[in-house]
């Protein structure tokens, strides 16, 4: 279906930015300077390079990006709120030749879901996970998140998340460094070329410790909500610069790719 | 080739799953069915099947939600407390429209209650599923037999009407061991369904496992092409069994368990002379309400015998609609009528059907 959808033009013009067969036509619903977007494309682009479209199946969260259903051209599921990594489990050990990814927002995996995500890497499931993770709620309308910054506002932390009424924010890369299953885990940013570039690696990366069966493989993406931290799009990407970045500070935590080639040569 | 074992309901419903074509559980421990797992780690690898030990009963519905995606066979099995945790993710599933088969060894409630045989969670499991316009299709064994087969059958049922089946038993019938004729083990049907997923491989068209339908009038024809399928299993599910007077005075009404001990119940009753007649529905949902209107035409009372308080009786009155009076006799929170207070019951005195029947639930178990 997608190849015919993106055929060469012409005979003359050389396409040579297309869009990715892993991802669909249907146009995205996410608000102008979203970095959902990017992410979605990076994860295809990935796709397509490792050539598994035909045995990915992708888990679409409850948040912003359920619609991930619609975008990503694989097999989708779409799970409960939180539950990605339970029903990716149940995916990936019942057809463990398929590709599995979940697409999850920091409500969805670091408030809701923080166990079937520490579980499925305690387990060394051999799947990925892509948390964009943007500090807000963004599909209810912008209340604070477990990773809501110290003072953030949001619309239920009306004069800024303190540690009396709302806690600290939760560095989820962090906590999941710690545990064995993992095979690779990296922090990313998209808020530049530099950076989108990165990011792309990391998430095949990820993908490959998937297809090498080497464990649990995941990806945070510091991502931007213009919308509900209320700023122009370019104030949001200064924002993560700024004050994102020195919460959850880019890195590769685990990389078991490396070691897995360094050790066979 | 069939051998006769002695075994509880837990080892029937582990085995009966397995013998079925069951190749993937997904569990979390609690009693009383914590054999199903052990079993089930047991002996899955055995037959080339796959047993998870999840973080929670809502983690362990949703690797079923997810392994049921793929077109697998795929259960869970736990206690009140944990299906009362599981009820979103059935819900999903319904509105998802993928099959699974849950056992529910009902444990005294409400809270963490006891580990004592109870029927009260008849409204979870014939009303439940969690939240909309979707139910599990609901079956209930009266003993180990039945439950073993029961068990294989539900794969089958859940597959036809791609919708989760409930088994609802107790305690005592995971716990009592008794002769139960094994079949051998078959073999899940090869392939996968076509909606399943695994990758959208050779050009087929990609699936899509979804309950999420922001199209309202697309959202209700989904939940009404549910509906049929529940209609149709109305037409092609219902399951009971009667037992006792064919001319009754008194009919009882119970089911699973319960249904077990008003059998010696009848006998008592006749040999004091009141005609009884006992109907015993096995599917709960669907329920045999048809049955049921019948003899409420012949019979002057029907009486209910439920370990709960006044759950089942709102079926039997649903399909009754006032023909004759219902009432109820219940034992709650772990405890067990015997047949002798069921037969006090109905019987008075002189040998006669008792005039009022029941004296109210706050009386139950006061014995009168």
């Amino acid at each position: 279906m997608n190849q015919s959808m993106h055929q060469t033009p012409t005979d003359q013009v050389k396409p040579v930015y297309t869009y990715p067969d892993s991802l669909t036509e249907v146009p995205l619903r996410y608000c102008p300077g979203c970095t959902h977007g990017i992410a979605h494309r990076l994860v295809a682009e990935v796709i397509d390079e490792l050539g598994v479209r035909e045995r990915t199946v992708a888990i679409a969260p409850v948040g912003c990006s359920v619609y991930a259903y619609e975008y990503f051209n694989t097999d989708a599921v779409q799970a409960a709120h939180g539950r990605g990594p339970a029903v990716a489990t149940g995916i990936k050990r019942t057809r463990p030749d398929t590709i599995v990814f979940t697409y999850q927002g920091d409500g969805d995996l670091a408030s809701i879901g923080l166990a079937e995500v520490i579980h499925a890497a305690a387990r060394a499931e051999n799947f990925t996970v892509i948390f964009v993770n943007n500090a807000v709620f963004g599909m209810t309308q912008g209340q604070m998140a477990p990773t809501t910054l110290m003072g953030q506002k949001t619309t239920t932390t009306p004069r800024g998340r303190t540690i009396e009424q709302g806690g600290h924010p939760l560095n989820i890369c962090e906590l999941l460094a710690q545990i064995p299953g993992v095979a690779y885990l990296a922090r990313e940013t998209m808020i530049a070329p530099k950076y989108v570039m990165r990011a792309k690696r990391s998430i095949k990366k990820a993908f490959q410790a998937q297809m090498q069966e080497l464990g649990f493989s995941l990806v945070e993406l510091v991502s931007s909500c213009p919308t509900w931290w209320r700023m122009k799009p370019l104030e949001a990407f200064a924002h993560i610069e700024e004050k994102m970045l020195v919460q959850y500070p880019l890195e590769v935590f685990v990389d078991k790719l490396k070691e897995a080639n360094d050790s066979s040569g | 080739m069939s051998e006769r074992k002695l075994i509880n309901g837990n080892e029937a419903t582990a085995e009966g799953a397995i013998a079925a074509g069951c190749r993937y559980f997904f569990g979390y421990p609690i009693t009383p069915q914590n054999k199903i797992p052990e079993y089930m780690s047991e002996h899955l690898p055995d037959v080339g099947g796959v047993y998870v030990q999840a973080e929670s009963e809502v983690a362990a519905i949703n690797m079923v939600y997810g392994a049921a995606s793929t077109g697998a066979w795929a259960m869970t099995t736990s206690s009140s407390p944990g299906i009362s945790l599981m009820q979103e993710g059935l819900s999903y599933m319904i509105g998802s429209e993928l099959p699974c088969v849950v056992v529910n060894m009902v444990r005294g409630g409400p809270g963490l209650g006891n580990i004592g045989p109870a029927q009260s969670d008849y409204w979870l499991a014939t009303r439940g599923a969690g939240h909309g316009d979707g139910r599990c299709l609901t079956f209930a064994p009266f003993s180990v037999q039945e439950l073993y087969d029961l068990v294989g059958e539900a794969f089958t049922i859940a597959q036809r009407y791609r919708n989760p089946v409930m088994i609802l038993a107790d305690a005592i019938l995971a716990s009592m061991r008794e002769p139960c004729r094994l079949h051998e083990r078959r073999d899940p049907p090869p392939g996968q369904p076509e909606w399943a997923v695994g990758g959208p491989r050779d050009g087929r068209p990609r699936n899509i496992i979804n309950s999420l339908y922001v199209d309202l009038a697309e959202e209700e024809q989904v939940n009404l092409r549910i509906a049929r399928r529940y209609e149709e299993a109305a037409q092609q599910e219902i399951r009971f069994v009667e037992y006792g007077a064919d001319e009754p005075q008194i009919l009882i009404c119970a089911y699973g368990i319960a249904s077990r001990i008003c059998q010696t119940a009848v006998q008592q009753a006749m040999q004091a002379g009141v005609s009884v007649r006992l109907i015993r529905p096995i599917s709960l949902f669907p329920f045999p309400e048809e049955a049921i209107r019948q003899w409420a035409e012949r019979v002057e009372k029907i009486l209910v015998v439920e370990l709960s308080l006044g759950q089942f009786i709102e079926d039997v009155r649903l399909a009754v609609e006032g023909r004759c009076p219902v009432e109820l006799m219940g034992r709650t929170g772990g405890m067990v009528m015997t047949p002798e207070e069921v037969t006090d019951r109905i019987v008075d005195g002189r040998g006669r059907l008792n005039e009022c029947l029941t004296p109210g639930p706050s009386a139950a178990g006061r014995g009168e």
